[in-house]
């Protein structure tokens, strides 16, 4: 087994399909909301919809971690790259990402600033040990999946008493997330949600049963390949026909019901919960972020240098709120295509390959 | 025999040094009657028929790579875009910016590897530059070449020319060069047994319009890879593409690494390959011409020529779903999750 052709197999989708065109109820239409950008970008690099009946509709959720930082944190992560004899590192996908005024991290580099493409934190230890002069910084971002390398990271950095080494974290959680869709969704045709894949392999599928049970929702958990997704929806269908709401596993090639409990308790070790945080779209969560404990304060950026405070604007037309919760799709929102597009994205949807807009953009826009 | 171990200042200032440089290495491997003549320019006669000129710089990192380095990347990539209009390639002009420091042994092995690849395309280096710029002012090595050929009579390939109902070809496998050349970058270090499919293809093509002159478009699709290429073909042509994922040449290792990188195949760079577009009764015989020859032995019909006013790459998913293949936004940013 090779996990990844097997589960692209055109002729089992074919198998799939026509199972759920069977399950589903004629006279009821089902929404479902796939929560990750990873599922977003399955889906329209597979062309699911095209394959769904038409009662069947998919809404794009807001876990594409690049999309949900605010520019506020962008403007600050730049701020601390232009800093002197500092090397800024970040993960691919965040450096093209605009702050305000159309400044990013690679426009920092462009003049002057030394900001490097990292593929893991790793590479960021690796700098600094290098680098003895010079003052590392990690741009932390991502949900549970990224976090654990962090802090891994963090700890590493004690052992080895690196004192060039720091985090700028923004590690955001993702069940605080699903809650406020939730209570944002005024509306709520939500019929239930398609559940985060390699989050879950770190928090378990237990972790979303509160949220699901308390705003009766129900969520299957699902890989990230187009097979795992159109199995997925037939559970949904499924649970949504018999009237359930349970927190099914799709995805138990990796998930299990209590996660990775090591990678969770080293979390807590290092880091605490944050009480609150701004969203770009989703505007201030409690408790919904993490940050440094004072334990591991040397490594903590926002505790080492002076981060100027920089308040986010967000342009008046953008839509970005109403797509993340589901309650628009990007071909509603005014600016999409002709002023919000991949090479000038004005929205947190626009801003990473796999934000709804920029997947839709990418891969859907012939449809229209 | 040069002296000096590294490559100075000195090999760029016109002097002695580079005097020395010029005769011991450049004039020695390239071996021609042009630049024997030790002029500022080479002189020829001009064959009958259309002429094409190209243009190409190389700044690749790392400079050496499975399957070639940047020496045979630079006389290779230029003869290929020559060879993209049909023309059969005859000269190279040489353009080195070299970084102080450099070892002469390195610059050695890619004056030879140049030397290799243009004998084996029938091509002379007949003239060249060399400027050396301070430490910390280039990367290593810099090579520019251009390239002139000529067209034959009734040959007119332009990437203007696809016409809807055309099919479009590819000779082999995709993105092999681009995740060999990553494997090795510095950040990355995965170990594959990927090699560069870099190659001069210039034989495939000849024989390829020889027997159809009338081949509409060509292009070797490197930069930006094959979603790239077709982008540029539907621009240039007010056309749209329908490409089948089913039977796009991806290797499984090619394909895991992408995925480990969150990367898109179809955006890696290739050399050595070459995407054909031709009329639909010419194609049989595009494929038969194409698959006799050693450089064309994979080479299938992948995709079709549709009238689309929006000019979209679409594609086919292999689930039975389409999707745009798009212009590429900047570079290619490996995903965070």
């Amino acid at each position: 087994m090779k996990y990844i052709e097997e589960f692209r197999n055109g002729e089992l989708a074919k198998a799939i399909v026509e199972k759920i065109k069977k399950t589903v109820d004629p006279n009821r239409h089902y929404q479902f909301m796939e929560f990750c950008g990873g599922h977003t970008h399955a889906i329209y690099r597979y062309g699911i919809p095209d394959l769904l009946p038409e009662n069947v509709e998919l809404v794009h959720g807001p876990g594409c971690p690049v999309c949900v930082l605010p520019i506020a944190k962008v403007d600050q992560a730049i701020a601390l790259a232009q800093l002197p004899n500092v090397i800024f590192c970040s993960y691919g996908d965040m450096l093209r990402v605009p702050g305000s005024h159309k400044n990013s991290l690679l426009k920092a580099k462009a003049n002057g600033a030394d900001v490097r493409m990292v593929y893991s934190v790793d590479d960021a230890i690796e700098l600094a040990k290098n680098n003895p002069n010079k003052e590392v910084i990690f741009f932390g971002i991502g949900f549970e999946t990224t976090t654990p390398p962090t802090v891994v990271a963090i700890k590493q950095a004690k052992a080895m008493n690196l004192k060039n080494f720091s985090v700028f974290c923004n590690h955001v959680l993702t069940p605080p997330a699903l809650a406020a869709i939730l209570t944002l969704q005024t509306k709520s045709s939500l019929n239930g949600f398609i559940g985060p894949a390699h989050v879950s392999i770190i928090i378990g599928s237990e972790a979303y049963k509160k949220v699901c049970q308390q705003y009766h929702k129900p969520m299957v958990i699902a890989g990230f390949e187009p097979l795992d997704v159109l199995h997925t929806l037939l559970m949904l269908i499924q649970q949504v026909n018999e009237n359930r709401c349970d927190v099914e596993n799709q995805y138990t090639r990796a998930v299990t019901k209590e996660g990775n409990v090591i990678s969770q308790q080293l979390m807590y070790d290092v880091l605490e919960l944050r009480e609150t945080f701004e969203w770009r779209g989703l505007g201030w969560i409690p408790n919904s972020a993490l940050s440094i404990k004072k334990e591991y304060e040397r490594f903590d950026a926002e505790k080492k240098f002076e981060i100027p405070m920089i308040e986010s604007e967000e342009h008046q037309g953008c839509e970005c709120g109403a797509i993340l919760c589901g309650l628009k799709k990007p071909c509603d929102c005014k600016l999409f295509e002709k002023v919000c597009n991949p090479e000038n994205p004005v929205g947190a949807c626009m801003v990473s390959a796999e934000g709804a807009c920029a997947a839709y953009y990418a891969y859907g826009r012939h449809k229209k | 025999m040069i002296e000096k171990v590294c490559i100075d200042l000195s090999h760029g200032s016109g002097g002695r040094a580079m005097a020395q440089l010029i005769d011991t290495l450049f004039v020695k491997v390239f071996d021609n009657e042009w630049l024997a003549q030790k002029n500022d320019q080479a002189c020829f006669h001009v064959e009958k028929g259309r002429m094409v000129i190209s243009t190409d710089g190389h700044v690749i990192s790392p400079i050496f790579f499975p399957g070639g380095d940047i020496g045979s990347l630079s006389v290779n990539g230029t003869i290929n875009d020559v060879v993209m209009s049909g023309a059969k390639p005859l000269f190279l002009s040489v353009g080195f910016i070299i970084e102080e420091g450099f070892p002469i042994e390195s610059l050695e092995r890619i004056v030879k590897s140049m030397a290799e690849a243009a004998k084996k395309a029938e091509v002379a280096i007949v003239t060249g530059d060399t400027k050396v710029v301070e430490k910390g002012k280039g990367d290593g090595i810099f090579i520019t070449t251009t390239g002139v050929g000529v067209v034959p009579e009734g040959v007119n390939i332009s990437g203007d020319r696809a016409k809807p109902g055309d099919n479009v070809i590819i000779n082999g496998f995709l993105g092999d060069h681009g995740i060999a050349i990553m494997s090795k970058r510095e950040n990355l270090q995965f170990h594959t047994e990927i090699k560069s499919d870099c190659a001069a293809l210039n034989d495939l093509v000849k024989v390829m319009v020889e027997v159809v002159p009338d081949i509409h478009c060509l292009r070797d699709p490197t930069r930006g890879g094959f979603a790239t290429t077709l982008n540029e073909f539907a621009k240039q042509s007010q056309v749209g593409f329908i490409i089948e994922e089913d039977k796009l040449p991806i290797r499984p290792e090619v394909m895991s690494a992408c995925e480990l990188l969150g990367l898109d195949p179809l955006y890696i760079a290739n050399e050595g390959k070459i995407i054909v577009i031709c009329a639909e009764e010419d194609t049989d015989n595009v494929l038969t011409a194409m698959r006799n020859h050693p450089l064309g032995k994979e080479a299938q019909v992948v995709g079709k020529v549709i009238e689309d006013d929006n000019h979209f790459v679409q594609l086919k998913t292999r689930f039975g779903g389409s999707r745009i293949v798009d212009w590429l936004v900047g570079e290619q940013l490996p995903r965070i999750c």
